[in-house]
């Protein structure tokens, strides 16, 4: 089976871990993704308001050339791409007012045909768990998992329809067919804070805080995200909680297509950990995952 | 706080372009508070997500326009996802950043020179996109 893929502006160079990771696991897993060519930025916001509509072009031109490939399908991996194109889609789909506003200026034809995957929504409905939990090679066994989903893989609930907004339990059954223990948080759907960290760095520190002392609280001996705004900040803003709080325990954030990629044993000096501030191989290395 | 309603202020033409751009109904909401209670931001704020829409209702311009809370709304959708009553605040705070930010260019809330280059470095290209798109004027 054939996606048309969509990584992104950061998947290219910062999170480039994430996209490698995801690739080399899905030629693994029996998919391929094929990368949408001439791709631009999807603009990294989905706006808010009713009359900025220019906003939308990027995406919805991203959305209209995957169409015209002759795709119905699109996948992302990082939860901000798959929002905004999402919920472009869903104006594309349902408002007639906007999309020919829209329609006007980026002179394209397009009604929302495509339909945007989050790469964990394939695993769960077009691979199924219980196939990739077959095609494991590594169960994680022992390993204590803090799922974050944060705010843009499931909200609003009514365009996104990935899961529960309350209850989610998608990025948990992806662990438990890795073999690996979720651990469940009271964080798990708050913000880290998103864009505020380049705006207000004590906010950033604070929410990521919280998050992190929930989910080590609970258990976890690391902390997964599928996305790059939200592992930066989980991961960035740590020294800074520490040089606060000398008893703060640090705990590792990883992408979920790096836990993917260890599970099915691709080489770990692939999996671009070096870029983590704080190292998750010391900790993985002494449950017998990830040594070579 | 002394505050003098009228009908003038509550029609104001400030609270009227907010209510277009945002597509929200302030008089839907009923003050439960629960937007509020989930918000991550709120220890930053000098209103509460909640406080925002009452002065709305109540067409208290000057106070919602230099609230500070618009600026360290993070666009969650917590507030939006947890009201009984359907309100979604993530969008009636973008729309005061942008009526604010189209006001003036002054009300820019980052200065792109002042990031330096370790930041820079570290920081994903996400962030400082939606960041430009939240808190540089248009
Ligand atoms: S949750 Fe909704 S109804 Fe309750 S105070 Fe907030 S906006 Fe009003
Ligand atoms: S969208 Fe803004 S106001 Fe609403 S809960 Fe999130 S941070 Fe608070």
């Amino acid at each position: 089976m054939n996606y048309t893929y969509f990584p992104g502006c950061t998947l290219y160079t910062k999170a480039k871990k994430l996209d490698d990771a995801g690739r080399e696991c899905s030629r693994r897993l029996g998919f391929e993704l094929d990368e949408l060519p001439d791709w631009t930025c999807c603009g990294a916001t989905f706006p808010l308001v009713n009359d900025y509509h220019i906003a939308m072009s990027g995406p919805t031109r991203i959305l209209a050339d995957t169409k015209e490939q002759g795709s119905d399908k699109l996948v992302a991996l990082c939860s901000v791409c798959y929002n905004v194109l999402k919920r472009t889609n869903h104006v594309m789909r349902t408002d007639e007012e906007r999309r020919a506003k829209i329609t006007d200026f980026i002179e394209r034809d397009y009604h929302g045909e495509t339909e945007v995957l989050h790469y964990l929504q394939v695993l769960r409905d077009e691979l199924g768990f219980d196939q990739l939990a077959e095609k494991i090679s590594k169960p994680l066994e022992g390993l204590k998992v803090a799922c974050y989903y944060g705010c843009l893989l499931l909200r609003p609930v009514k365009e996104i329809g990935l899961d529960s907004m309350e209850n989610p339990t998608i990025f948990e059954d992806f662990v438990r067919a890795l073999g690996a223990e979720p651990v469940d948080f009271p964080f798990k759907i708050e913000c880290c804070s998103a864009f505020q960290t380049v705006h207000s760095m004590d906010l950033a520190t604070r929410c990521s805080r919280d998050i992190l002392n929930s989910a080590r609280n609970c258990g976890a001996d690391l902390v997964i995200t599928t996305c790059p705004l939200c592992q930066f900040n989980l991961d960035d803003r740590q020294p800074e909680i520490k040089k606060a709080d000398p008893s703060f325990e640090q705990i590792p954030v990883v992408y979920f297509t790096q836990l993917l990629a260890l599970a099915l044993e691709l080489p770990v000096a692939e999996l671009g950990f070096e870029r983590n501030l704080i190292d998750p191989l010391p900790m993985l290395q002494a449950k017998g995952i990830g040594v070579e | 706080m002394k505050a003098t309603i009228s009908q003038d202020t509550v029609r104001a033409d400030f609270v009227q372009k907010v209510a277009e751009i945002s597509g929200e109904n302030f008089f839907n909401c009923y003050q439960c508070g629960n937007c509020s209670a989930g918000c991550p931001s709120v220890e930053e704020m000098d209103l509460l997500p909640s406080q925002v829409v009452r002065y709305l209702q109540l067409g208290l311009v000057e106070e919602v326009k230099t609230c500070k809370s618009m600026w360290v709304c993070a666009a969650c959708l917590m507030c939006h996802a947890r009201c009984p009553k359907g309100v979604d605040i993530s969008k009636i705070m973008d729309a005061l950043r942008v009526l604010r930010l189209r006001e003036d260019e002054h009300n820019s809330r980052i200065d792109v020179t002042d990031f330096d280059d370790d930041y820079l470095e570290r920081a994903p290209q996400i962030a400082m996109i939606s960041g430009y798109r939240k808190f540089l004027s248009l």
